[in-house]
């Protein structure tokens, strides 16, 4: 039973999230943030009371997917997951999910915390919810405003890890150099995952590679593949940081536009099993296997992780379809430069040429430095998109970007306001077409509630 | 008419989404008929390093800025030197301005020699400037974004680039933002830079083509876009600093 002051922040954040409700409005973040201005422990207070522990998913690109796949199949072996599920992923959307899921009285009503940590937060919350398990996805640069150097921070991880009792499961990427370099404990328990493919990927080193040097001797890293940035088979040239043996592994990949086809096999693959993952990209490769190593980590059987994920269904702007008028809005969630890159290559990869409604904002929980889309390869985009709508706070900056990128003035219309734009990339649109929306978070949500008002979503985001 | 863009430790020191500085100065070029060849410079030996008409010098992590601040300690500086001597534009930001001052003064320890270009000092700071920076000049505004815990201070050689008028720029003190001395320039303006303060952009160019070219007259270009960019991003900056 949670202490005294635990169960009256929990009282307060469950009156604050039933007042947003009548109101109509969203609660993924304000009751976590009235729960922890009351108790600053809150978290741990109520994540002790959780049998099957908690595990913690970070890293710059692919926590809310992976998260997602992760709670499936906990769900489909029959746990009771507590999931931050709406992307609010800094400390008060935990706390949110925690007291939403809770009894008045402060006990959880489920068995597994399952919290998507924002990288930066992760070194403190880590120490605070002891956590059974720990995923990182991979570590890019992103919002520089907010989380600064991408070395520092991995740094802060690594010691933030190695101060967890060794028995704590590490689930790593053994493709991202600076993610692989997080275990830095010698008992560490760690499961590692990456892909085996040599189809994948090619051997040229991207531009916007954010570890070009080794983690540990900075010499020049040498790359056998490149998958994305600075992602894929790598060595060290003095060989003392080597890429580490993958338990998970995905030894074959076949992208369709509608998911992928992957042979799983690695150390802990008892057989070569065939999964579907029914989201494309690349990068839901990444994030399934992610979710399918931290199932093993966690003792849960490859074959009903497997069963679980071939029913996976994408979240808010994780490719998210949306019907309007006989036209389908495809949500794409952007925020830094490889998470742009990765969203491009799935959408080009089928030789599609898209209609876009793209929106870029500068609020914090965007990043307020735009520079990041200067980094992204708009020169690859531009030359295949079809028209597109531009709107968000800095959307005069990204309609800048795609004009140095090349896209004719005649393809490009600047609409500021988000329902105007919508209705402009819909006009544009054939009947039975697709609109790809580009969007950062909070031009996302402002897109989205816009679209509420017309009766095509639910007024707010909920699972 | 050709121009050549040299882009100094792209592998090292582009982190902060600068990269728009070179696409800038290419686009704005090859607009005008002008062709536009970038080729990257870094640590290790040079091949050519009297080739570039301008240089570009973004901002990097502070283990990216020891290793470039070591290779410039060595024949590179020299050659960079040399370069600017013999006419060539150099345009730096934030981690790229500080080494091309003449020292670099952490918290502890010794003063770190920079490349001697600018003349320029900067002393570690305690708390971070980060968030949107206009700055106003006689030759027009900019705008950027900046992210920086260095602080700038100008020796007699070196004249303000302008006066701040929203966020801190230099040093947070003087109300001055980056540097000019000769064809010179460093900031601290992120956002990509140049994309939407197309004067100078276009100054730079000048400069660069001057090196080689006789009679430089740039084109006028459309610039609606590049001004309602930086409009809207200074009613940004002035209602959120």
């Amino acid at each position: 039973m949670p202490d005294a002051l635990a169960i009256v922040a929990n009282t307060a954040g469950k009156l604050t999230r039933e007042g947003l409700r009548v109101m109509g409005r969203g609660a993924t973040a304000l009751p976590g943030l009235v729960a922890l201005t009351l108790d600053p422990d809150f978290i741990s207070a109520l994540s002790r009371e959780l049998p099957h522990g908690v595990v913690c998913v970070s890293g710059t690109n692919g926590k809310t997917t992976t998260s997602r796949m992760l709670s499936d199949i906990a769900r489909a072996t029959g746990w009771a997951p507590i999931h931050n599920r709406s992307g609010s992923n800094l400390d008060r959307g935990v706390a949110a999910a925690l007291l939403a899921d809770a009894t008045w009285s402060g006990e959880p009503r489920g068995d597994l915390g399952l919290f998507e940590i924002d990288e930066a937060s992760l070194p403190g919350v880590v120490g605070r919810v002891r956590p059974r398990a720990v995923v990182v996805t991979n570590l890019f640069r992103d919002q520089m405003d907010r989380y600064f150097e991408l070395d520092a921070l991995a740094r802060r991880i690594g010691d933030a890890l190695a101060g967890l009792p060794a028995e704590t499961a590490l689930v790593l990427n053994a493709d991202d150099p600076l993610v692989a370099s997080l275990a830095i404990r010698k008992d560490a328990n760690v499961t590692y995952f990456g892909v085996d493919d040599d189809a994948v990927g090619g051997n040229v080193p991207q531009a916007i590679s954010d570890a070009t040097r080794c983690p540990r001797c900075r010499s020049p890293l040498r790359y056998e593949r490149v998958v994305l940035a600075h992602v894929g088979v790598w060595s060290c040239p003095t060989g003392d940081f080597t890429r580490p043996a993958r338990d998970v592994s995905a030894t074959k990949v076949v992208l369709g536009p509608r998911g992928s086809e992957v042979v799983i096999g690695g150390v802990l693959a008892s057989m070569y099993d065939e999964i579907r993952v029914p989201v494309p990209g690349l990068y839901n490769v990444y994030n399934a296997l992610a979710a399918l190593a931290t199932a093993r980590a966690l003792a849960i059987g490859l074959p009903e992780s497997i069963r679980a994920l071939a029913n996976f269904t994408p979240a808010f702007g994780r490719l998210e379809t949306v019907e309007v008028n006989g036209k389908t809005l495809r949500l794409v969630l952007v925020k830094n430069p490889a998470g742009f890159n990765a969203a491009i290559a799935a959408l080009l990869e089928t030789g599609r040429r898209p209609r876009l409604l793209a929106a870029l904002n500068d609020r914090d929980a965007d990043g307020r430095d735009v520079s990041w889309i200067w980094d992204a390869d708009f020169e690859t985009l531009a030359p295949a998109v079809e028209h597109a709508v531009i709107t968000g706070l800095r959307g005069r900056d990204l309609a800048l970007r795609f004009k140095y990128a090349g896209l004719p003035a005649e393809k490009l219309a600047v609409v500021d306001d988000p329902a105007a734009a919508i209705e402009k990339a819909l006009g544009l649109a054939p009947a039975g077409s697709e609109v790809v929306v580009l969007a950062t978070y909070t031009a996302m949500l402002a897109l989205r509630e816009a679209l509420a008002r017309t009766g095509a979503v639910a007024p707010f985001w909920e699972d | 008419m050709d121009l050549r863009i040299g882009h100094l430790y792209p592998d090292l020191m582009s982190i902060y989404g600068d990269k728009g500085n070179v696409i800038a100065l290419s686009q704005r070029a090859r607009w005008r008929g002008i062709a536009a060849e970038v080729r990257p410079y870094t640590v290790g030996e040079w091949r050519e390093p009297e080739w570039p008409d301008v240089w570009f010098f973004g901002g990097g992590q502070d283990q990216g800025q020891d290793l470039v601040g070591a290779d410039l300690a060595g024949r590179n500086g020299e050659s960079l030197r040399k370069s600017v001597a013999s006419g060539a534009a150099i345009f730096s930001v934030c981690g790229g301005y500080q080494l091309l001052g003449t020292e670099y003064v952490p918290e502890v320890g010794a003063a770190i020699p920079g490349a001697g270009i600018l003349d320029v000092t900067t002393r570690a700071g305690r708390k971070r400037f980060v968030g949107n920076l206009v700055v106003d000049s006689a030759d027009g505004p900019l705008v950027g974004f900046e992210n920086h815990s260095g602080r700038t201070y100008l020796g007699p050689k070196a004249v303000p680039l302008g006066s701040v008028v929203v966020g801190n720029g230099n040093n947070g003190e003087d109300k001055t933002e980056g540097a000019i001395q000769g064809k010179v320039i460093g900031c601290y303006l992120h956002g990509s830079c140049l994309p939407k303060n197309p004067w100078l952009a276009d100054r730079l160019l000048q400069w660069a083509l001057e090196r080689r070219h006789t009679d430089v007259k740039l084109a006028k270009l459309d610039d609606e876009a590049e001004l309602a960019a930086r409009t809207q991003a200074t009613e940004v900056a002035q209602a959120r600093p």
